[in-house]
């Protein structure tokens, strides 16, 4: 917040100084008099128009910060979930910031499937192991990365899951194998609380 | 006006200007002439222009985060509060926005009436400045109802009842004010509606006023008529535009200091309680810049003759122009009314305390008192002063007095 604030202004003040010298330059061009050399009064335009524009730039930043996201929202950007009930082979959709988040109890057949693959063969190279903390859990974001709609569940030629809206298919670990989306779908941070709960976020 | 007319240097800018004169109004208004003596209270139309920009901004943003329905209202203002990021710093600018607004549009005002600036040939300016203090006023009321806690619901009751004092129709024409029998959802949503509208119509008004005052020119200190492009004046830019700007900077300094320093000193405590239609706050006073009219309500012990009475106050502002009989605008060379001037601002003030004060035993007197008095001074004071006075000798330009005639 504070980084991007400075920027905006940092930005605004060698606009302005920018413009000021050019235009500084262009004058002296075209009237090439005697008071071609910068004077008092110039240092005193510019020391105005700076200050006139840190000024706009620390009243403008409230207006637009206040479309980030608030305190409500970022409140919610953890969800805990109890996996105890899910049984295996089957896979639960929570609500995570807005988002479906797919956790899925893989059969051992899954995590055999998902783990065997050739990397060479994937269009986002990444190993099973990198996608999950314990094999028999899978947590992803059941949100499509072609155009985010959330896929379907045991579905697809690679038994994973498909995609409705433009026929993408993810496989048992939900990397992208075919269609138009561009990268696996992507694993949000979570941890285990104990064996029964998981944090995400 | 006695302007020559521009044409842009560039050939581009000349295909523009032909087809929409956009570079031909920046110059008028950059070259706009403008008496040379204007003082500080002139710089107020610029404060003006400045809070009403002020107020849409904050207010458009506010809107993205403020719900509009009875039982989520309240609750929303609290999560603007508390929540949204720098959202208790929009609202208390936009809150005491309204009334620096005021502050200043009061300033402007009496500025109008001590240096004569509604007479000949500025009457439309008055009258559509008039029509937008009382629309600012509408605009400020249904806004105040909008948090929806004690004082808002039983304000918007107050004051919605004030129709029901129409003899035959006004008890339908509150029905159809509130959208039900109360002041309920519907009529918070059609407030809200309205609350967002009105400042829109308020700036094409505010164009018209600056179009108005342009055709004149501007009255000045002493009054007198000026040519337009003489000794007597300056181009807007740079020194009316420079002028406004430091006045503007001062007023912020004073606006900054009551929304870091003292946001709620205007505020009422019994908003921060949430609408209970079941019970009544022990004492409703508007915002304070409605008082005076609050104190003529009152005054008055009939409950048509109130409203005849709170609505007329305004009207006579309106019909000022024609009141006002006196040929000499500036109170600088009428003796008599620069004193009847500050009679009146110390009449209105003195309204402005009434009431806010429980109409008994003296204040009820007195606010009787100055409500006569007001009226008084429009319909009696000023069409016989017009007649009566005996005014100073005018100067035939604004240089005459300081350089002794030799101009």
């Amino acid at each position: 917040m504070n980084a991007s604030y400075l920027l905006l202004t940092t930005i605004i003040i060698l606009l302005v100084a920018f413009l000021y010298l050019s235009w500084i330059f262009v004058s002296n061009e075209i009237e090439n008099k005697d008071k071609s050399k910068t004077n008092r009064r110039d240092f005193l335009y510019t020391a105005s128009y700076t200050l006139g524009a840190v000024g706009v730039a620390a009243a403008a930043w409230p207006l637009i910060h206040q479309m980030n996201p608030d305190a409500s929202v970022k409140a919610l950007s953890t969800t805990e979930v109890d996996i105890s009930t899910i049984e295996l082979g089957k896979s639960i959709t929570v609500l995570w910031r807005g988002k479906p988040v797919f956790i899925r109890r893989r059969t051992q057949e899954e995590i055999v499937e998902a783990q065997n693959i050739k990397l060479s063969d994937l269009k986002d190279p990444q190993d099973d192991k990198d996608r999950v903390k314990k094999p028999e859990w899978l947590v992803m974001l059941g949100v499509c990365t072609h155009l985010g709609c959330v896929p379907l569940g045991n579905k697809g030629d690679y038994k994973g899951w498909f995609c409705p809206c433009h026929g993408s298919h993810y496989d048992t670990s939900g990397r992208i194998r075919k269609g138009p989306a561009p990268t696996n779908l992507e694993i949000p941070k979570y941890e285990f609380i104990d064996n029964n709960t998981i944090k995400i976020g | 006006m006695s302007e020559e007319k521009y044409i842009p240097k560039s050939k581009i800018a000349q295909w523009f200007d032909s087809r929409l004169p956009l570079l031909s109004m920046a110059h008028h208004l950059r070259e706009y002439p403008t008496p040379k003596n204007l003082n500080y209270w002139w710089t107020f139309g610029g404060i003006l222009t400045f809070c009403l920009i002020t107020q849409i901004i904050t207010g458009v943003v506010l809107a993205m985060h403020y719900v509009a329905h009875a039982d989520l209202a309240f609750e929303s203002i609290e999560h603007i509060m508390r929540n949204v990021n720098y959202g208790w710093l929009l609202r208390y600018v936009h809150a005491n926005g309204a009334s620096m607004f005021f502050l200043a549009v009061y300033i402007h005002i009496f500025r109008a009436l001590f240096y004569g600036s509604y007479k000949a040939p500025r009457e439309m300016i008055w009258i559509i400045g008039m029509i937008i203090y009382i629309l600012m006023m509408a605009t400020a009321f249904m806004g105040y109802v909008l948090p929806w806690g004690q004082m808002s619901f039983w304000g918007a009751t107050v004051i919605t009842n004030l129709f029901s004092a129409i003899p035959l129709v006004g008890e339908g024409i509150v029905t159809w004010l509130w959208g039900g029998f109360a002041v309920d959802n519907p009529t918070l949503t059609r407030f809200f509606s309205l609350h967002y509208f009105l400042p829109f119509l308020i700036v094409g008004l505010v164009v018209l006023h600056i179009w108005a005052l342009h055709i004149p020119g501007n009255n000045n200190p002493i009054g007198i008529d000026i040519k337009q492009r003489s000794k007597d004046t300056v181009p807007f830019s740079p020194y009316i535009a420079v002028k406004d700007l430091y006045a503007l900077l001062i007023f912020l300094i004073i606006f900054a200091g009551i929304v870091f320093f003292v946001p709620n000193i205007l505020g009422h405590t019994d908003n921060y309680i949430k609408a209970n239609p079941m019970v009544t706050p022990s004492h409703i006073v508007p915002e304070w810049y409605l008082l005076p009219f609050y104190a003529i309500l009152r005054a008055v012990p009939s409950k048509l003759g109130g409203v005849i009475a709170m609505f007329g106050s305004l009207f006579i502002l309106i019909i000022l122009p024609w009141l006002d009989t006196s040929k000499v605008r500036s109170a600088v060379f009428r003796p008599l009314y620069k004193i009847f001037f500050w009679i009146l601002v110390a009449d209105v003030l003195a309204l402005g305390y009434l009431g806010a004060m429980v109409p008994e035993g003296w204040y009820l007197f007195f606010g009787r008192l100055a409500t006569i008095y007001y009226f008084v001074h429009f319909l009696l004071i000023m069409p016989i002063l017009g007649f009566k006075e005996k005014t100073l000798p005018l100067p035939t330009s604004i240089s005459e007095p300081v350089l002794d005639g030799k101009n």
